[in-house]
This record gives structure tokens, C-alpha cells and sequence, in this order.
């Protein structure tokens, strides 16, 4: 499966919007069903293309927010729509079932998790940098490693999928915590970005030898990242994932 | 600034291109000698094309940019790429 999902020269292919679902106020996640998906590994991302009348086009590079099943054609994307952007408000806000959408995937082989990977796994998201990580768990819910989870957020209602994390999180082996950085709900005293003390308090230690993943805006990652190589992380098990300004 | 992203989102680009995942590979800037994951580089957009800059020396490492007809892969910055042996 790794062959074919990394393996290959891509060209751009048109799938079908099946369902859009919103997930927040700025967010939406788009069920696309893709004729012959060759299936991907949780983290790997695409690439959306949308082309103007006049022929002007903008592609975009999006998580992809679903495991692979082995057998479905379907796979989600959540898009946060970005203000003025040129791609996420049309994808977010006007994209409707039977439409189609050109994408270019699955591609990148960095930021990805296998089950067969040995070690326990530290995920840390912010904002929609949950997106892969959510895949990622999804991939999980056979294995028995170790998850945890560090989930940064604004605010309650800027969590996107609450109802499926509370399910992901009711395993054994997988522990979910959040981070309220503007506003938390009633009984959460803290509000605060990550800092070392929410690192040491809930992330795995380095004796644990987690395999990290950080995903979310470049500052946070860069944050992220710096935080834990200050707490004695192997520099070479942190796996980081940028998004930001770039036009949405 | 952190107008940037990284090349992990080069990796689309680079698949139209290359028939391995080069994002995975590890790099080694010829401007500073430093080593590491292609996906750890920084990515910048705001260019016509894409260019990849080096997270130590800002060392511009590649550079993709596509035209109606053909990419453009400008691989200067880069001494070598390493990529498993399959």
C-alpha cells in the first residue's frame, strides 16, 4: 500500500463532492469520492485545484482527514476557511454535493504515521492542525500504542470534530487533552497557550520515546517544537507539519 | 516573519516531477553544509513558482515553477539528495 500511495508520479484527477459538513463556524469538512483512490497513509495531504473561467488557476495543499479504509473511495478534507482567501471560502462555503473538485494525491511521505510503527505516539495540534492528526487516529483504533493527544484551541466552539474525538479518546490507550488559549469552557481554570509546563504535565516524557507530531500555524509548530527539544526531545522524533498565510 | 510554510507542501509539486516522494528525502544545502528532512525546509509561495530555503542559512535550495506547458526545477542550492534505496 505504501508503494502505491508514495510511489508513483501524480497527475491531477476530479472527484465528486459527496457531503459537506460543517464543523465549526469557519470550518467545513468535504466527503469526496475519488474514482480509483489508491489509498494513503494517515498524515499524507493533497492538492486542490480550482480554475476561473478565464482560466486563472490556485491550488492549495490540504490534509487529508480520514484513514484509509482499504476498500472505500471516499476520503474527507476540513477546510478552514481563511479570510480573503482564493480557495477556502469557495471550498467551504459554496461547495455543494455533485460537485466536482480537481485534487492531486495522496503525496508527501514526512508527516505520516503507520500502525507498524513501534513506540508510543505524542500528537499536538493547533487549530485546524488537528486535521492530519485526526486521520492518524482514526488509523489507530486497532493498534494498541500508546496516544496522546495535545489539542490546541481558541475557544470551546473552535473545536473541530468534538463528538468524534470524545469517541477516539474513550479507548484506553488513547488519552486527549486540550488547550483553551482565548476562552474555556465552565471548570477549566486555565487559559493559555502550550508552554513547558502544559508539556511536562501531559505530553509523554522523552524516557517514553514517543514519536511526535506537530501540526498547525508556523509559529505554533516552531513553538511547539523548541518547547519540546528544550525538554530533552530527540530533535530527530519530532515530525512537523506548517501551514499558514499563504492566500487560503 | 513566518510567511513560510514547509516542504511538506512542496511535496504535490515535486510529484508531478519526481516519481519517488522527495519530501521525505534529506537534503544538504550547499550554501551552509546543513542536513535534514526536505520537509523540515522552509517553503515560500508568495513567488511565481515555489521556492524552498534552507531552515539554517536561508539558502535558497530548489526552486519548482510550472507554466502552461513545462516546470521549471531549479535544483542549485542543493549538494545532494538522499532517498532510501528501495
Amino acid at each position: 500500500m505504501e508503494r502505491t500511495a508514495v510511489r508513483r508520479r501524480l497527475s491531477w484527477q476530479v472527484a465528486t463532492v459527496a457531503e459537506v459538513r460543517r464543523e465549526t463556524a469557519t470550518a467545513s469538512t468535504i466527503v469526496l469520492d475519488v474514482p480509483d483512490w489508491p489509498g494513503h497513509l494517515a498524515g499524507q495531504h493533497l492538492d486542490v485545484r480550482l480554475t476561473a473561467d478565464d482560466g486563472y488557476r490556485a491550488s492549495r495543499s490540504y490534509s487529508i482527514a480520514s484513514a484509509w479504509t482499504g476498500t472505500s473511495s471516499t476520503i474527507e478534507l476540513t477546510v478552514e476557511q481563511v479570510p480573503d482567501g482564493e480557495v477556502s471560502p469557495y471550498l467551504v462555503g459554496v461547495l455543494k454535493p455533485g460537485d466536482p473538485l480537481e485534487l492531486r494525491g495522496p503525496v508527501g511521505g514526512w508527516f505520516v504515521w503507520k500502525p507498524e510503527q513501534e513506540g508510543p505516539v505524542q500528537l499536538i495540534g493547533g487549530g485546524s492542525g488537528i486535521v492530519p492528526l485526526r486521520a492518524m487516529l482514526q488509523a489507530h483504533t486497532a493498534s494498541t500504542t500508546p496516544v496522546r493527544l495535545l489539542y490546541s484551541v481558541r475557544r470551546p466552539e473552535s473545536v473541530i470534530y468534538v463528538d468524534d474525538l470524545k469517541h477516539l479518546a474513550s479507548a484506553d490507550n488513547v488519552h486527549v487533552s486540550l488547550v483553551y488559549t482565548r476562552e474555556a469552557p465552565p471548570g477549566e481554570p486555565r487559559v493559555g497557550r502550550i508552554d513547558a509546563e502544559v508539556i511536562d504535565r501531559l505530553a509523554f516524557k522523552p524516557t517514553d520515546d514517543p514519536t511526535t507530531y506537530v501540526c498547525g500555524p508556523t509559529p505554533f509548530v516552531e513553538t511547539v517544537a523548541d518547547l519540546l527539544v528544550a525538554a530533552g526531545h530527540n530533535p530527530d522524533r519530532i515530525r512537523t507539519e506548517r501551514f499558514g498565510p499563504t492566500g487560503g | 516573519m513566518t510567511d513560510y510554510l514547509d516542504g511538506n507542501a512542496a511535496a504535490g509539486a515535486l510529484s508531478e516531477v519526481f516519481a519517488v516522494d522527495v519530501t521525505a528525502a534529506i537534503a544538504r544545502c550547499d550554501g551552509c553544509g546543513q542536513t535534514g528532512v526536505f520537509a523540515d525546509t522552509r517553503l515560500y509561495l508568495n513567488a511565481p513558482g515555489m521556492v524552498a530555503r534552507c531552515p539554517g542559512c536561508d539558502h535558497v535550495l530548489l526552486r519548482v515553477v510550472t507554466t502552461p506547458t513545462e516546470t521549471y526545477v531549479d535544483l542549485r542550492g542543493l549538494t545532494y539528495l538522499r532517498l532510501p534505496t528501495s
